[in-house]
């Protein structure tokens, strides 16, 4: 082992085929009470809708063999819970226990939710509470918890711009998007019925002013931008934007996955933004959970209001809180049965456990950005050098002259113990590493993280191919996807029957 | 703060080891007149107890210690303790997207294993990682079915869910979609003759629901064979996934799209559930969502990793086959965990229960005088009443004696006034059944 390596040591791991491989008709590991009712017989009572010869292939094992599957499995993923987890643009801090408890409540996680309203005023004020901290966080006029994630939160958003703009009689034709602007954002434009236009970013990486006033015709209907951008940096020229695209009666849409850098210091809606995403499986601490569920609620200006997708909460005058189903100018339902509820109660509990003190863990994530800034420039090269806020953003130039990139560099790191940064993001910067190490790291992860980069950078130099080669740690060596994605195989099938000689 | 691993003396080193003399420099590029000098009123901070005590609070206020009635999308189902063990294992629990699959390659194994069971549930050849939830994924189908034809109308089942359909028309209106509806038949099912009747080769799709929003189970194979005739893909929206542990799977389906939160999700008020897209082979590389593919590494070893990106926003931006980004993958895990432990024959004994149960309860409420079945069309677990006075009324009279009635069915179906949705699974005890079948007899007889 190298001696530089100080957070991960060698460990010994379970081999663990598919499910589908551990099968034998007969097993099983879970039983049922007994029926209490007559039988029904499935074949007179369905009669072709039938499927008498049952699911083909489906498992068939124990309880402790379904237990040690997946815990074996498990054992092979990093995540918070066993360090740092540098992914820029993710967010990836702690997500208290505290919260799965309460969402799993007796009362909480049973409910259902076409119940009568009188019986889920629980249900209902904890909506409410998570509106109201919601829009004081952000400075908004109204919200809308409905969204399933921040992608549909984006859509949801444009979808109320478009409806606020139709009811002046024109919903416009463009949106524009930075080029430093997460994927979903040009994604989201067009299934709202909008053309993209790209927008370049200016030499310090943020919106060019000067150039986006002669971009804002009569013809576009937002601005899409990302605060902080996606290179950490504030657009300080916020104020200003929203005044470019107001005098010619277009909207601001601020993406808000980079809320993590605000929350409690300033707020979207006293900058001019007109409606916002949250993610709130980013900056409110509920678990990603290997890619969702999460939840990405819709704050808004008051003339975005009458738009909301329905149910929409209210409260009603003898105090009791409702969900109403229509509303004349709504844009319509986004999800079915009003939100991922489980998801909201999580974040609003992580909420209640800061209260106002939520600016202390800003300013935490603000102060290990910079730290591993200032401990990492000039040993990685800093594209744009404008003041970080909660991520940096640093690029492989130097790397490069010996043949490593940031790709490499990233899978390096984890024979280091850390989750690689995000690689290759934003677009602006070529051969981009993108470290937001959030809050959640103390003083001795962040250095242990340091010290992993400086010696990667020193390997970059002396010897390469330790770096090139890397991960070699894991379980698995560098994968094959090219080759995955040219023959895919994406499901298991069972094994085709031996052929014989006389075949 | 206990999430906060920081002292006060350690964050001074760091500020020192920056060079900024105070927290408030760290900020200095917002400018001065936007940054708040109060602090945010919002309650707290609680310690872990008085959170705990918060939302106990709120449950109390809640349904719990009521029998419900109620399916419509949403079911009560058993789940085993062992779902929640495992998922709350911080390495699913606190994992992102498995986009570094040497370090990710269990939860990867994990969706490969849920793409081949939703592919054996549903007879199809391919499924993905997920979407948000079953109204989600039936709209991302038929925008699917849009790419595919290259056609703009589509026929949707008026017995497919409202509130799926309802997602549907949001997404329709910026993408081009006339989206048009086709009655039930007085069986409950889709009238093959009004669909017929709409058929003409500018269709996209042809949208059904089995079992459908009344409980009642489609035959595929007509429908498929009129969707076809006319070049247009057949969409199967999916909402009760239990039924799968018996029905034919809707193999002759072009795109399924189903909801997975009867495979060991609670009802937890509407959501987090998992959406599943599956379909034919073919069609893979206008799929939404993610994929998880087999393939092996350097040394020639089985691995997964994530893959036909290509499809996706962050690789192709407006050119992507979705904007979904976040998916559910952890319900997806939960449903994963769920199936492998009911197994094939767990999953078809819950399923016999769910039928067994529903028939024991409509015999129980037919024996009430003035209840009538609405439709005679063969059913799982839910079925459609007629009561002889108003749903609404009866289900407050219910709702005294600590049941959660059946769904109202007059608001989205106005010709259905007085009738009712009746839910009943494996959950349901027979003496529940019983008790609301009394409670339901008495409710009736209640003086206006």
């Amino acid at each position: 082992m190298n001696e530089k390596i100080k957070k991960a040591s060698r460990h010994t791991n379970q081999n663990e085929g598919l499910i589908f491989e551990k099968s034998s008709p007969g097993k099983r590991a879970f039983e049922l009470p007994p029926l209490d009712v007559p039988a029904a017989e499935p074949a007179k009572a369905l009669g072709a809708l039938h499927r008498k010869e049952g699911i083909k292939g489906f498992p068939e094992v124990s309880e402790i063999e379904v237990i040690r599957h997946f815990t074996r499995l498990s054992t092979w993923n990093h995540a918070i819970d066993l360090g740092m987890y540098p992914l820029g643009s993710c967010t990836m801090k702690y997500n208290p226990r505290v919260n799965e408890f309460v969402a799993r409540l007796e009362g909480i996680a049973t409910e259902h939710p076409y119940q009568p309203q009188d019986l889920s005023q629980g249900c209902l004020k904890i909506l409410r509470l998570l509106e109201k901290c919601l829009l004081e966080i952000t400075g908004m006029d109204a919200i809308t918890l409905q969204p399933a994630a921040g992608a549909q939160g984006e859509l949801t958003g444009l979808l109320l711009i478009r409806a606020y703009l139709q009811k002046q009689g024109d919903p416009r034709k463009k949106v524009l998007i930075p080029d430093s602007a997460h994927g979903t954002n040009p994604a989201t434009a067009v299934i709202a019925g909008y053309e993209v236009e790209n927008i370049k970013s200016g030499a310090q990486g943020q919106v060019d002013v000067e150039g986006l006033r002669k971009l804002v015709t009569e013809d576009v209907a937002a601005l899409m931008i990302t605060n902080p951008s996606t290179l950490g940096v504030f657009e300080q020229r916020l104020p200003e934007i929203a005044q470019i695209l107001h005098a010619k009666g277009a909207l601001l849409y601020m993406d808000g996955a980079n809320m993590n850098a605000l929350t409690g210091i300033t707020r979207p809606g006293d900058l001019g933004v007109d409606v916002m995403h949250l993610n709130l499986h980013k900056t409110f601490s509920t678990p990603h959970g290997g890619g969702g569920p999460g939840a990405g609620p819709v704050a808004m200006k008051k003339i975005l209001e009458p738009f909301r997708p329905v149910p929409i909460l209210v409260e009603k005058e003898n105090g009791r809180l409702a969900l109403e189903p229509i509303r004349p100018d709504s844009i319509g339902r986004v999800k079915a049965f009003s939100s991922n509820f489980g998801v909201l109660v999580r974040a609003l509990a992580y909420i209640l456990a800061y209260g106002p003190g939520v600016r202390q863990a800003t300013e935490d994530a603000v102060l290990n950005a910079n730290y591993i800034r200032k401990h990492l420039e000039g040993v990685y090269e800093l594209p744009y050098s404008l003041p970080s806020m909660h991520e940096v953003v640093f690029s492989d130039a130097l790397q490069k002259k010996n043949g490593v990139n940031t790709m490499d560099i990233a899978k390096r790191l984890i024979d280091y113990g850390f989750h690689p940064y995000t690689t290759a993001f934003p677009l602006i910067v070529p051969g981009a590493l993108m470290i937001e190490p959030t809050e959640s790291e103390s003083h001795e992860e962040c250095d242990l993280f340091i010290d992993a980069m400086k010696s990667i950078a020193e390997e970059a130099a002396t010897k390469p191919e330790i770096v090139k080669t890397a991960p070699h740690t894991t379980r698995v060596r560098r994968l094959d996807e090219v080759g995955a994605a040219r023959k895919p195989v994406l499901r298991w099938k069972p094994a085709a029957p031996r052929s014989t000689a006389a075949d | 703060m206990r999430y906060l691993p920081k002292s006060p003396v350690e964050r001074q080193e760091m500020l020192a080891a920056i060079g900024a003399k105070s927290m408030d420099e760290l900020f200095s590029s917002i400018p001065e007149k936007y940054r708040l000098r109060e602090a945010l009123k919002i309650p707290g901070p609680y310690s872990e107890a008085e959170v705990i005590q918060y939302f106990k609070e709120r449950a109390a206020e809640n349904a719990a210690g009521y029998t419900s009635f109620l399916g419509a999308g949403v079911y009560n189902h058993l789940r085993s303790v062992v779902t929640d063990t495992i998922i709350q294992r911080g390495e699913f629990l606190t994992s992102y997207t498995p986009y570094q699959a040497e370090i990710s390659q269990g939860t990867l194994q994990a969706i490969f294993e849920f793409q081949t069971l939703m592919c054996q549930l549903t007879g199809q050849d391919v499924a993905n990682a997920s979407m948000y939830d079953g109204s989600t994924a039936t709209t991302e189908a038929v925008l699917m079915a849009q790419r595919l034809t290259g056609r703009q109308r589509v026929l949707v089942a008026r017995s497919v869910h409202p509130e799926y359909r309802d997602v549907l028309k949001t997404y329709a209106k910026n993408s081009g979609l006339r989206i048009e509806e086709i009655p039930f038949t007085a069986s409950g099912t889709v009238d093959a003759k009004a669909l017929q009747a709409a058929l003409k080769d500018d269709l996209a799709a042809v949208v059904v629901q089995s079992p459908n929003f009344f409980g009642a189970i489609e035959s595929y194979a007509p429908l498929a064979e009129a969707a076809h005739a006319v070049g247009a893909m057949f969409v199967v929206a999916i909402t009760e996934g239990i039924s799968l542990g018996l029905l034919r799977p809707p193999a002759e389906a072009d795109i399924v799209a189903m909801e997975a939160q009867s495979f060991g999700l609670p009802p937890s008020y509407g959501g987090p559930f998992a959406g599943v897209i599956a379909a034919r082979e073919k069609y893979v590389r206008q799929m939404p969502g993610r994929l998880a593919g087999q393939t092996t590494d350097s040394e020639g070893h089985r691995g997964f990793v994530l893959t036909l990106a290509t499809r996706e926003q962050h690789i192709r931006r407006e050119k992507a086959t979705s904007n979904i980004c976040t998916n559910q993958a952890l319900c997806a895990l939960a449903a994963t965990v769920h199936l492998t432990l009911l197994g094939k024959e767990g999953l078809r004994e819950m399923a016999e229960q769910n039928l067994a149960k529903a028939r024991f309860a409509l015999a129980e409420l037919l024996k009430i005088p003035g209840v009538r079945r609405t439709f005679d069309a063969p059913f799982f677990n839910e079925f459609t009443v007629e009561l002889p006075r108003s749903v609404k009324i009866v289900n407050s009279h219910l709702v005294r004696e600590k049941i959660v009635g059946p769904l109202a069915l007059g608001t989205p179906y106005p010709e259905l006034t007085k009738h009712a949705l009746v839910c009943v699974t494996e959950t349901t005890p027979r003496a529940e059944i019983e008790r609301f079948a009394g409670a339901l007899k008495r409710a009736l007889e209640q003086p206006v």
